[in-house]
C-alpha cells in the first residue's frame, strides 16, 4: 500500500509504479521498453478516469482530504502573482491555521484569507490540523475590516475539519469568535467571495464563507458535520460515516443542484493534486469574473443582493 | 386481580380501575439537583425553577414565551411555516418520522416559537427555543422564524429577545442547517445598523451553530445560573484533549468569569431585568420619536 494513494487509488498506484520501475530498467538497457510504457500509461489514463468517474460521496470526501491535496498557500503563488502574509489578532496569538494578506492578481488587489493545513507531522502540529481557535478568527476578521477601509475585493479558501474543539478555544470565546464574523461578513461593503477548496467542516468553514458568491472544487466537500461526526452520533457509530457521507449531499455537484453554492470549478481525474497549476488557473479565472461583476455593484446594491441572497437560504413548507 | 374484582360482576369491572389507584403522572416531580419531591402546579408556579435550591429546570419554548410576555394577544410570527425533508434524509430513523415524532410530542411544527407582544407595556418580539423538539436544533424554519421576526423588528422599530436552548444545526438538513447561522447572523446585523436592541438569554444547554451564531450576537448577553453554553460540547473536547474538563467548565459562572456574558439573571427576575435593559438601550431612539411626533403635530 502507498499511503500517498487512497484504497480506490490503489490500482492507479500500482500501473505508475510498474511504469516507474519500466523507466528505470529501460535507462540502463538498451532494449526498447518505450511501446510497453506507452501501453501503460493509456491503461492508467483510462483506468484513472472509469475510477474517477463514479466516485462515491465517501470516496470524494477522502480526496477532500487527500494528503496530496494542495492547501492554500500551495495555491497562492500559483492563483496570484504578489501575497504578503500578515499575522495575529492584535489580542491573543497568531493563529497559523488561518493565513491571510493583501494579494494581487492582474493589477487587481485583494485580500486573501484562508485556511491552512500542513504537510508533514511537524507542520500539521503547527497548523493545528488547520483547526483555527478564536484568534485565528479574529486575525480573519482584522484583515477583512482592514479590506474594507481600503475598498480590497476579499477572497477566501476555505479547507479546515472544523474550529478547534479545546478548552483555551472555548475560554477565549469559539462561539462569539465565529458569530461575529457571520456577521461582520454579512455587511462588509466590498465583495466577498469564497472558495471550498478541501474540507468545509461546519461552522469553522462558514467562519469565513459568508459572501456573495461561493464556489467549490469538484472533489471538495461542504457540510454541517464531518461524516464521522454525523455517523457517531445518528448512527452511534464512526464506521457507518460513508453511509452518513451519501446521506448529508455534501458534495460540490449536490450542493449545486440544491443552489446552496454558486458555482463548481471541475478537477483533473484523480484530482487537484494531480494537476495544480490547471485548478489554479481556473481559480484565477473565476476570481476575475467575479470580481469584475461584484465590482461594478453600486455597494448598496451589492449588499442587499447578499442579503437576499443569506436570507434565501432554506426549505420549508408554507401552509 | 384482586379478590374484590373477581367478586364483582363482569360488565361492572372496568380496565382503567387497576390504574385509578395510581397517583396521577406527573402530579409530583423531583428535582434532578437537590432530590427534593416538588408538587408540579407549585413548581409551574414557580417557572420550573426549583423553589429548594433554585435549579432551573427546562421550559418548553411556548410556555416560556406566556411566562415572560404580558398576558394577552400575541402575534405568531412564522406559525404557517413547517419543516420539509429536501434531502430524504434517513439514519436509523427517517428525518420525517422524527419530525412527526417530535411534532406529535411538542404540539409544535418546529424549534423556535416566534411571537410579537408585550414586556410590561413595551412592545417587543420574543422567540424561543424548545429544546424538547430534536434538541432544538436549528434548520430551516428554525432560521426563517428567526430571521421574520428579526425583519419584522426592523420594520416596526421594535427591540427582539431570543431565548436560546439548542444542541446546534439540525444534521438532517445538511448544509442548509449550517446555512441558517449565517442568516440569523445576517439578520441580528441589519437590526445592529438599524439601532434596534437585541438581548439574548442563554439557557441549558446552548452549543454548537445556535451558540456560534444568534447566541453570542446579543447586544447584551444574558444566561440562567448554571447553563451549559459552548461551541463544541464537553465529550468533544474530552475527546480531542483527552484529560478531564474542570468543574464549571462552560457552565454561565465561568462564561461570566472568561467575559463571554454580562450578567446571570435568575428566571423569575427576567421579565424586570430585560425590561429595564430595554427602556435604557431604547430610550434615546423614543424620545427622537417623541420629537419628531411633536414636530409633526406643530406642522399640522
Amino acid at each position: 500500500m502507498n499511503p500517498n494513494y487512497l484504497d480506490f487509488e490503489q490500482p492507479i498506484a500500482e500501473l505508475e509504479a510498474k511504469i516507474r520501475e519500466l523507466r528505470n530498467v529501460g535507462s540502463g538497457v538498451s532494449m526498447n521498453l518505450e511501446e510497453e510504457i506507452q501501453r501503460l500509461e493509456q491503461k492508467c489514463r483510462e483506468r484513472t478516469e472509469t475510477i474517477f468517474s463514479e466516485l462515491s460521496d465517501w470516496q470524494i470526501s477522502q480526496l477532500a482530504r487527500h494528503p496530496q491535496r494542495p492547501y492554500t498557500l500551495d495555491y497562492v503563488p500559483m492563483v496570484f502573482d504578489r501575497f504578503e502574509e500578515l499575522h495575529g489578532d492584535r489580542h491573543f496569538a497568531d493563529d497559523h491555521a488561518i493565513v491571510g494578506g493583501p494579494a494581487m492578481l492582474d493589477g487587481l488587489s485583494v485580500m486573501l484569507i484562508g485556511h491552512q493545513k500542513g504537510r508533514d507531522t511537524r507542520e500539521k502540529v503547527y497548523r493545528n490540523f488547520g483547526m483555527p481557535r478564536p484568534e485565528g478568527y479574529r486575525k480573519a476578521q482584522r484583515l477583512m475590516e482592514m479590506a474594507a477601509r481600503f475598498r480590497m475585493p476579499i477572497v477566501t479558501f476555505i479547507d479546515t475539519p472544523g474550529a478547534y474543539p479545546g478548552v483555551g478555544a472555548e475560554e477565549r470565546g469559539q462561539s462569539e469568535a465565529i458569530a461575529r464574523n457571520l456577521a461582520v461578513m454579512a455587511r462588509l461593503p466590498v465583495p466577498v467571495i469564497c472558495f471550498v477548496i478541501g474540507e468545509g467542516g461546519s461552522g469553522g468553514a462558514l467562519a469565513i464563507g459568508v459572501g456573495d458568491r461561493t464556489t467549490m472544487l469538484q472533489y471538495s466537500i461542504y457540510s454541517v458535520i464531518s461524516p464521522e461526526g454525523c455517523a457517531s452520533i445518528l448512527w452511534k457509530s464512526a464506521d457507518k460515516a460513508p453511509v452518513a457521507a451519501e446521506a448529508m449531499s455534501l458534495t460540490a455537484n449536490k450542493l449545486k443542484k440544491l443552489k446552496l453554492i454558486d458555482k463548481v470549478i471541475k478537477e483533473p481525474a484523480g484530482g487537484a493534486h494531480r494537476s495544480p497549476h490547471e485548478v489554479a488557473v481556473r481559480i484565477r479565472e473565476t476570481i476575475v469574473a467575479q470580481i469584475d461583476y461584484l465590482a461594478s455593484q453600486p455597494v448598496e446594491t451589492l449588499l442587499s443582493e447578499r442579503y437576499q441572497r443569506l436570507m434565501a437560504h432554506g426549505a420549508f413548507e408554507q401552509a | 386481580m384482586s379478590w374484590f374484582q373477581k367478586l364483582m360482576p363482569s360488565r361492572i369491572r372496568t380496565e382503567g380501575a387497576s390504574k385509578s389507584r395510581k397517583v396521577p403522572d406527573g402530579l409530583w416531580t423531583k428535582c434532578k439537583s437537590c432530590d427534593a419531591v416538588l408538587y408540579r402546579p407549585e413548581l409551574e408556579r414557580n417557572l420550573n425553577v426549583c423553589p429548594k435550591c433554585d435549579h432551573h429546570m427546562t421550559l418548553t419554548g411556548r410556555a416560556r414565551l406566556e411566562a415572560f410576555l404580558d398576558e394577552g394577544d400575541h402575534v405568531e410570527i412564522g406559525a404557517e411555516l413547517a419543516p420539509v425533508d429536501v434531502l430524504k434524509f434517513k439514519d436509523t430513523k427517517k428525518y420525517r418520522d422524527r419530525l412527526v415524532a417530535s411534532q406529535k410530542a411538542t404540539g409544535e411544527k418546529d424549534a423556535l416559537v416566534a411571537l410579537r407582544g408585550k414586556l410590561l407595556e413595551m412592545e417587543l418580539n420574543a422567540c424561543a427555543f424548545d429544546f424538547r423538539f430534536m434538541g432544538g436544533s436549528m434548520g430551516s424554519v428554525v432560521g426563517e422564524r428567526f430571521a421574520l421576526a428579526a425583519q419584522d423588528c426592523i420594520e416596526r422599530g421594535l427591540p427582539l429577545v431570543c431565548f436560546a436552548a439548542s444542541g446546534g444545526a439540525r444534521m438532517q438538513e445538511g448544509l442548509f442547517s449550517l446555512m441558517q447561522m449565517a442568516k440569523t447572523s445576517a439578520a441580528l446585523a441589519r437590526m445592529a445598523e438599524e439601532g434596534l436592541p437585541y438581548i439574548v438569554v442563554l439557557t441549558h444547554p446552548t452549543t454548537g451553530g445556535v451558540s456560534a451564531s444568534l447566541g453570542m450576537l446579543g447586544d447584551i448577553n444574558l444566561a440562567e445560573p448554571n447553563a451549559l453554553i459552548g461551541f463544541a460540547g464537553p465529550r468533544v473536547i474530552e475527546q480531542t484533549v483527552r484529560e478531564k474538563l474542570p468543574e464549571g467548565f462552560q457552565r454561565s459562572e465561568f462564561l461570566l468569569e472568561k467575559g463571554a456574558i454580562d450578567q446571570i439573571v435568575d428566571r423569575r427576575e427576567l421579565r424586570q431585568r430585560v425590561h429595564g435593559l430595554l427602556t435604557m438601550l431604547m430610550a434615546p431612539r423614543r424620545s427622537q420619536e417623541a420629537r419628531e411626533g411633536e414636530l409633526v403635530d406643530e406642522d399640522s
